[in-house]
């Protein structure tokens, strides 16, 4: 993996205050060169003010920021080696198509031919190729968002910061443009930092994601990581759905946990590498995905739930089924619609086994 | 269709309004103006030739008289004050827009809760009269006036500047009293400006200086064109701030109206020295609402 490589950018316990609030909270991150990642959270949660302290526009309150190993916490943006994509793309309204391509370009006083071809690959990379002469405004959404991506790339940066890129597109548009955007940084091999909201963008994007909260990174992982092991239960929330259930360390045999909860008859077991004390409290986390349904219910079964159906969300691909607990406790488990019709489709008030592997449930500790 | 038609006839009647507008107060003085720059003066009550005269009985003659115009164009006087009032009115209006820039810039740039206040403080003298604000600067400028006497007193120079009744103090007049015509349509261009297209401009490799030139200049020309055209124009015809801070040195086309019609009681001259004005301004009025209109084609 080319993980071993020198970081990109290197944050060091970057803080950014404002008045009493917090916006950046001592975040480290160490970004590899080819990376997709992804800054994740919902709003206010300091991503975007991250990105700036990145491009340039905010100082840190304290900590560095290394690019390529040089710091640069104090350099000017117009002196920083990366571009940035603006969220509102910040096109020049006074300037064509083909002279906002041009501007980064003229700022570097290359010359006329060379930032006329320049501008021309950039028009075929976005596939704008006929739209040079247009003024901003003559522009679609999708088509300035390009524009916006074709600008930001034509300087050739080796780190392109992108606050946000697809937020005003519409769903469709998004969902396309999304697999655009990572061919394109695989096919240029520049390391691209995302600012997003939406964690299904960063799921489909990202080499690797960190998702912040209150201006704390709360976890960096590869998607898949992510959401198979989620640290924290604010993170197995945000990413997906997700059924906690509050538990009493009973005993651990090697890596096998067994827990003791108020909302199951039953034990739960899950596995877990870290030796654990008996009697402290942990959440087990289990995915809709992974609770099958099963006949009946066995005696001695460990990770085994009774409950009543009690909604049924079709949502085509799937079905999710919301099912009550004798506690009272409600959780979800989904099926995906295998067949156009099931044959004995699940029914509303109908009482269930529900049951997952021990391995496909984790523990959180917080 | 009905409903269409009425809306038509309603919409018509909208567009007309401003119509009727320019043409009972600006169309219909002005064919007066005109009518009057082509008669005859003469020593009566008015003091011109009626247009049509009885010349023995029952006969009757129209008598347009270009004479005026050409009295215009013979006499190099008419001519020097025009291209005066041009000159000052040109450097006048740079001045203004030199000192009114950075200040529009400051205002737009100063933060939220100072704007209003420092607006007030532009718009503030406007509450008293032009004249008294003009009278006033007699008092400073004149040779033992406040400036001099502050000079002096500080010890940078030992004879006062002769400033009043030349051609200085009617600029320092004419900026002073133009200022807010300049600073109010740029800070509402300034304000309008997209700070992000700034940071942009950052990110693709300005300096602030250069941010300034590439982006915050072009997209304030609007602004810079609605402030010239608000001073060019009325400095070109202006009187009181000639008359009384210029003294008899400076010859501009306003005052010389006003001598014309008070003094000499020439109206036919001093008409066809206002259509005359009229045409000149009209021609860079015209450029500019042909340049607005593309402007406003292009920025949609």
């Amino acid at each position: 993996m080319t993980l071993q490589e020198t970081p990109i950018v290197q944050l060091q316990q970057v803080t950014k205050t404002y008045g009493d609030l917090y916006a950046v909270d001592d975040v480290s991150l160490d970004i590899y060169p080819g990376e997709f990642f992804s800054l994740l959270g919902a709003s206010g949660c300091g991503k975007t003010t991250l990105l700036r302290m990145l491009a340039g526009f905010e100082t840190p309150t304290s900590g560095k920021i290394f690019l390529g190993g040089e710091d640069v916490t104090d350099l000017p943006p117009y002196e920083r080696p990366l571009n940035m994509m603006f969220q509102s793309y910040a096109l020049f309204p006074h300037l064509n198509v083909a002279d906002n391509i041009a501007f980064g370009l003229r700022q570097e006083r290359m010359p006329k031919a060379e930032r006329d071809q320049r501008v021309q690959e950039m028009l075929q990379l976005v596939q704008i190729e006929k739209l040079g002469k247009r003024k901003p405004h003559q522009l679609s959404g999708g088509q300035r968002q390009r524009v916006a991506l074709a600008r930001a790339l034509a300087k050739h940066p080796k780190l392109l910061l992108l606050d946000e890129p697809l937020g005003a597109l519409d769903k469709k548009l998004r969902e396309q443009t999304q697999f655009e955007l990572v061919n394109l940084q695989e096919r240029l091999g520049i390391t691209f930092i995302v600012v997003t909201h939406d964690q299904e963008e960063a799921m489909t994007m990202s080499s690797r994601i960190a998702l912040m909260r209150e201006g704390r990174v709360v976890q960096v992982d590869a998607p898949r990581r992510l959401y198979e092991y989620p640290n924290s239960r604010y993170c197995a929330d945000f990413i997906g759905s997700i059924n906690l259930f509050d538990a009493e360390v009973v005993k651990q045999e090697d890596n096998l946990v067994t827990l003791k909860s108020p909302d199951c008859d039953q034990l739960l077991q899950v596995y877990h590498s870290q030796p654990l004390l008996e009697g402290m409290t942990a959440t087990v986390a289990v995915r809709p995905e992974k609770v099958q349904i099963t006949e009946n219910c066995q005696p001695q079964r460990s990770n085994q739930l009774r409950g009543v159906i009690k909604e049924i969300a079709y949502l085509g691909d799937v079905s999710v089924y919301h099912v009550d607990l004798p506690s009272g406790k409600r959780i979800q488990f989904t099926q995906s619609n295998v067949q156009a019709l099931a044959q004995q489709p699940l029914d509303w008030e109908e009482e269930v086994c529900l049951h997952w592997q021990a391995d496909a449930c984790n523990l959180l500790l917080e | 269709m009905r409903s269409r038609d009425r809306f038509n006839l309603g919409k018509r009647a909208l567009i007309g309004l401003p119509w009727l507008w320019m043409a009972v107060f600006f169309l219909l003085p002005f064919l007066f103006i005109l009518k009057l720059s082509l008669s005859e003066a003469a020593l009566m009550q008015p003091p011109y030739l009626p247009f049509i005269r009885e010349v023995s009985d029952g006969m009757v003659t129209m008598v347009v008289n270009f004479g005026n115009y050409l009295l215009l164009l013979e006499d190099p006087l008419y001519l020097n004050a025009l291209l005066n009032s041009i000159e000052i009115a040109a450097w006048s209006t740079l001045l203004t827009l030199l000192v009114g820039y950075p200040m529009a810039y400051a205002i737009a740039k100063a933060p939220h809760n100072w704007r209003l206040p420092l607006l007030m403080l532009i718009i503030l003298p406007f509450w008293t009269s032009f004249l008294i604000r003009v009278y006033a600067w007699i008092g400073i400028l004149k040779n033992n006036g406040l400036l001099n006497n502050l000079l002096i007193y500080l010890g940078i120079i030992d004879q006062p500047l002769e400033i009043l009744y030349t051609p200085t103090a009617v600029y320092i007049g004419i900026v002073y009293s133009y200022l807010p015509f300049v600073i109010l349509p740029l800070y509402a261009t300034l304000i309008r400006l997209d700070d992000t297209l700034l940071e942009a401009a950052a990110d693709l490799g300005c300096p602030p200086w250069k941010q300034f030139l590439t982006v915050t200049l072009p997209l304030s020309i609007p602004g810079v064109i609605a402030g010239t055209m608000l001073v060019f124009i009325p400095v070109m015809g202006e009187f009181v701030i000639p008359d009384l801070l210029g003294g008899p040195n400076v010859l501009m086309i306003g005052k010389l109206m006003w001598t014309e019609f008070f003094s000499n009681k020439d109206w036919p001259v001093a008409s066809a020295l206002a259509a005359v004005l009229l045409l000149v301004l009209i021609v860079p009025f015209v450029l500019w609402q042909h340049f607005e209109s593309r402007n406003r084609e292009s920025l949609g």
